[in-house]
C-alpha cells in the first residue's frame, strides 16, 4: 500500500467524497458548455466604406493560392513588388478548396485573422457559404482601375457573386478527361469512357463532390445547373457501378498528373492547365479532351476575408494581376483561362516576334482552346451545381457516399 | 508540510495541461456531439443522440475496416519490431546508439512526404513491380497501389519506432544474467527465450502495441494518399466531415464512437494480456 496520497490515487481506483465532488463540478462546467453550443457563424455584413474606412497599406501580405499557379520564380509577385513596395509573402497552402475552408471557417466565424490576407476560393460550395455568411470583404471598385477595365464581359456576368462585389478572377479552367496514349490506343472523346470495363482499374476520378457529380450528371443528360435530388441520385448510382466494377483506380483531391504520367491510371478526370503544363514541362504527350457530352468550368476567385490584417495591399496586388502584360506573362506559365481577354492580343504579340521553339509554344498557347475558348467552345462547358448555403449536405452526401466509401 | 505538498505541486503543471488541453476540449466536444444544427444557422444544444446512431449505422464498415487496419498494421510492426528491438538490445554491442538512429532515422522526413514516396516505390511500373515485371514475376496487371494492403503497409512503416524503441527499453533493461540462469537449469535457447525472455519483454511489447494500434486505426494519411476504392478509413470521414462538410456534430460523435471501441478494445487487450501481470513483472 502506498503512503502517498498522490501515489495512492494514481494507482488505484477508489473514490472518496471529494472526488465525487470533484466529478460533479466537472460534470457541471462540461452542462455549462453544453449549453453554449456553437452559433453565431455569421459576421455581420460590413458596407464597403466602412470595411475600406481608416484602411492603410502595411507593405506586406500574405497569399494562399493553389500549387503551381504562378511560375517557381514568381515572377509576376517581384514585379508587383518592384513597382509599389509591397512584398508579397506567397504559399501554396490551397489543396483542397473544402479542406482549406474548412480550416478556415471557425477563425472567420470567430472574427479572427486566418494568418493569410488575400485567399483564393473556386466558384463552388465553399464560396457560397462563405458569401453567405460575410466572410468576405467588399472590394472598392474605384480602386481598382485595371480590374474595372480589363476584367473579360463573361466574367462580368456571372451568377457566383453577381457584379464582383467580393471576388476577382484569377483564372478559370476546364474539368475534362486527359490521358495518356502510351496506354491508351484509341481516342478518348466521351465521359462514358471513363466506364470502359476495357480500363478497369486504371480510371482516375475527382473526389471532390462538386466535379464528380458534374461527370455523372452529364453522362446521364442532364444540365448540372438544373438538375434536382433525384438526378444527383441518378448520377451517384452511375458512379457507384463505376466504382464497384472495379473500373476507379483511386479518386483524387488533386495528385491525378502523376500517376498519370507513370501509368497507374491511364485516363482520368483532370485540369486543363495541369495537362498542359505537365507536357510543357516533363516533355510528356498527355492528351486532354472535352467529351462530347461535355465538361466542366471553373473559376478561381481572389477573395479577401473580413479580418486582413492588408487588406489594402491585397487589393492593389489583385488590380496589378488585371494589368494585361502581367495577366499575359501569368498565363504563359500556368496555362489556363485568364479573365484579361486583352492577354491573348499580348501573347500572339510576342509569338509574332519570338522565333524557334519560344515561337511555336506561344503560337499553341494562343490557339489552345483550351487557355482561350471560343464562343463555341463555352457553349459545352457548364458549371457546378448550386446549391443554398446551409443544405450543402444533402447534396455532398451523396457523393461522399461514392468516393469515400 | 511542505513535503506533503510537494508531490501536488510536481504533479499541477500535468494537470493543469491535461485540463487546459483535454478536459476541456472534450467536454466541449462531447457537448457538440449532440448539437443539431448547420454551420449557417449555427448548432444548438438539443441533446441529439440521433448524431450517435448516425455516427454508427453510416460509418460502421470504415469503422471496422480502421480497426482490422490498425490490428494488421500492429501486428506486422511486432513481427518486424520485436526481431529488431530484440538484436539491438541484445547484440548491438557498442553501436547500439547508431542503430537506434537508423530506426528513428526516417522520423526525420515529414510524414506526409514518407507516405507519398512510397507512392512512388508501389508505382505499377515503378522500381519495384516495374522490375520483377519486367523479368516475369509478376504479371502485368498486378498492383499494390491504391489496395488494402498498401495501405496496411504504409501504416506499419510509418509506426514501426513506436513498436521498437518500447521493447527495446525492455529488453535492453533486463538483467541478462536471468538467461544464463536459465540455460544453467538446462533450458534450450528456444525455452529460455519463451519462457524468460518473452514474459519480461511483454509490457514493452503491450506499449508498443498501444503507441502503434491506436494512431494507426485513427490515421487518414495513409489511407487517403496508398488507398483506393473501398480503403477510406474512419480518420478520413472525420475530416471530411469536419473540414470539408462542416459537420461538426457528426464528425464529434464519430470521433467519440471511435474513442469508445478503442477503450473497450484496449481494456480487454489489457485483460488477455494483463497489466497486472505486466506489473508484477516489472516489480520483479
Amino acid at each position: 500500500m502506498h503512503k502517498n496520497p498522490l501515489l495512492r490515487g494514481m494507482t488505484q481506483a477508489r473514490y472518496g467524497r471529494r472526488d465525487m465532488l470533484k466529478f460533479s463540478a466537472m460534470a457541471a462546467a462540461g452542462y455549462g458548455l453544453a449549453a453554449c453550443g456553437v452559433s453565431g457563424q455569421k459576421q455581420k455584413a460590413v458596407a464597403e466604406e466602412d470595411f475600406w474606412q481608416g484602411k492603410k497599406e502595411t507593405g506586406s501580405l500574405t497569399f494562399a493560392n493553389w500549387p503551381l499557379y504562378i511560375d517557381p520564380k514568381r515572377t509576376q509577385l517581384k514585379q508587383f513588388t518592384k513597382a509599389t513596395g509591397i512584398s508579397v509573402d506567397y504559399r501554396e497552402d490551397v489543396q483542397d478548396i473544402a479542406a482549406f475552408a474548412g480550416k478556415l471557417q471557425p477563425q472567420l466565424a470567430n472574427g479572427d485573422y486566418t494568418g493569410y490576407d488575400l485567399i483564393v476560393l473556386t466558384n463552388g460550395l465553399e464560396l457560397a457559404r462563405f458569401l453567405a455568411l460575410g466572410y468576405l470583404a467588399p472590394l472598392d471598385h474605384e480602386q481598382m482601375p485595371n480590374f474595372t477595365k480589363n476584367l473579360g464581359q463573361s466574367y462580368r456576368d456571372n451568377s457566383y457573386d453577381p457584379g464582383n462585389k467580393h471576388t476577382a478572377p484569377y483564372a478559370s479552367g476546364i474539368t475534362g478527361i486527359a490521358y495518356n496514349p502510351k496506354y491508351v490506343d484509341r481516342e478518348i472523346t466521351s465521359i462514358a469512357d471513363l466506364w470502359d470495363p476495357k480500363f478497369k482499374g486504371k480510371v482516375g476520378m475527382m473526389s471532390d463532390p462538386q466535379e464528380i457529380a458534374n461527370f455523372g450528371l452529364l453522362l446521364n443528360g442532364v444540365e448540372p445547373a438544373e438538375s434536382t435530388k433525384k438526378d444527383w441520385q441518378a448520377a451517384a448510382d452511375k458512379l457507384m457501378k463505376q466504382r464497384d466494377d472495379g473500373i476507379v483506380r483511386s479518386y483524387y483531391a488533386q495528385d491525378f498528373v502523376q500517376p498519370l504520367t507513370n501509368g497507374d491510371v491511364w485516363l482520368t478526370m483532370a485540369w486543363s492547365g495541369d495537362i498542359y503544363q505537365q507536357n510543357a514541362e516533363a516533355g510528356t504527350d498527355l492528351k486532354f479532351v472535352v467529351p462530347e457530352e461535355g465538361a466542366t468550368i471553373w473559376t478561381d476567385l481572389m477573395c479577401i476575408p473580413t479580418t486582413s490584417k492588408a487588406a489594402v495591399d491585397s487589393l492593389k496586388l489583385i488590380d496589378f494581376l488585371y494589368r494585361p502584360e502581367i495577366a499575359a506573362g501569368l498565363t504563359e506559365y500556368i496555362t489556363y483561362i485568364p479573365p484579361v481577354p486583352k492577354a491573348q492580343d499580348i501573347l500572339r504579340a510576342q509569338a509574332q516576334q519570338a522565333s524557334g521553339a519560344e515561337r511555336k509554344d506561344l503560337e499553341q498557347l494562343v490557339e489552345s482552346p483550351l487557355v482561350f475558348p471560343t464562343d463555341e467552345d463555352y457553349s459545352r462547358l457548364h458549371n457546378y451545381v448550386s446549391i443554398e448555403p446551409g443544405k450543402e449536405n444533402s447534396f455532398t452526401s451523396v457523393f461522399h457516399a461514392v468516393t469515400q466509401a | 508540510m511542505r513535503r506533503k505538498l510537494t508531490p501536488y505541486l510536481l504533479a499541477l503543471p500535468g494537470w493543469a495541461w491535461l485540463a487546459m488541453f483535454f478536459v476541456v476540449p472534450i467536454a466541449g466536444m462531447v457537448s457538440l456531439s449532440l448539437t443539431s444544427g448547420n454551420v449557417i444557422t449555427g448548432f444548438y444544444q438539443t441533446f441529439n443522440v440521433g448524431n450517435y446512431l448516425d455516427a454508427i449505422t453510416l460509418y460502421s464498415e470504415q469503422l471496422v475496416r480502421s480497426l482490422l487496419y490498425g490490428l494488421g498494421a500492429t501486428l506486422i510492426c511486432i513481427v518486424i519490431g520485436y526481431p529488431a528491438a530484440y538484436w539491438i538490445a541484445f547484440h548491438g554491442g557498442k553501436h547500439k546508439s547508431t542503430y537506434l538512429l537508423l530506426i528513428l532515422l526516417p522520423f526525420f522526413v515529414s510524414f506526409v512526404l514518407r507516405t507519398i514516396s512510397w507512392k512512388f516505390t508501389l508505382s505499377d511500373n515503378g522500381v519495384v513491380l516495374g522490375t520483377l515485371k519486367s523479368i516475369g514475376l509478376l504479371p502485368a496487371d498486378f498492383a499494390v497501389l491504391n489496395t488494402a494492403p498498401a495501405v496496411v503497409l504504409g501504416l506499419a512503416y510509418n509506426f514501426l519506432p513506436f513498436m521498437v524503441l518500447p521493447i527495446y527499453a525492455v529488453l535492453e533493461r533486463m538483467d541478462h544474467r536471468v538467461v544464463e540462469a536459465a540455460h544453467d537449469l538446462y533450458a534450450s535457447k528456444l525455452q529460455a527465450f519463451l519462457r524468460v525472455v518473452l514474459p519480461i519483454s511483454l509490457p514493452g511489447v503491450f506499449a508498443g502495441g498501444l503507441m502503434t494500434f491506436i494512431p494507426t486505426t485513427a490515421d487518414y494519411v495513409n489511407a487517403s494518399v496508398l488507398g483506393g476504392p473501398g480503403n477510406t478509413m474512419i480518420g478520413s470521414i472525420v475530416q471530411t466531415q469536419y473540414l470539408v462538410n462542416n459537420d461538426y456534430p457528426i464528425a464529434a460523435a464519430i470521433t467519440f464512437v471511435l474513442m469508445g471501441v478503442l477503450l473497450i478494445g484496449i481494456f480487454s487487450y489489457a485483460r488477455a494480456l494483463g497489466t497486472e501481470r505486466v506489473m508484477e513483472v516489472q516489480a520483479k
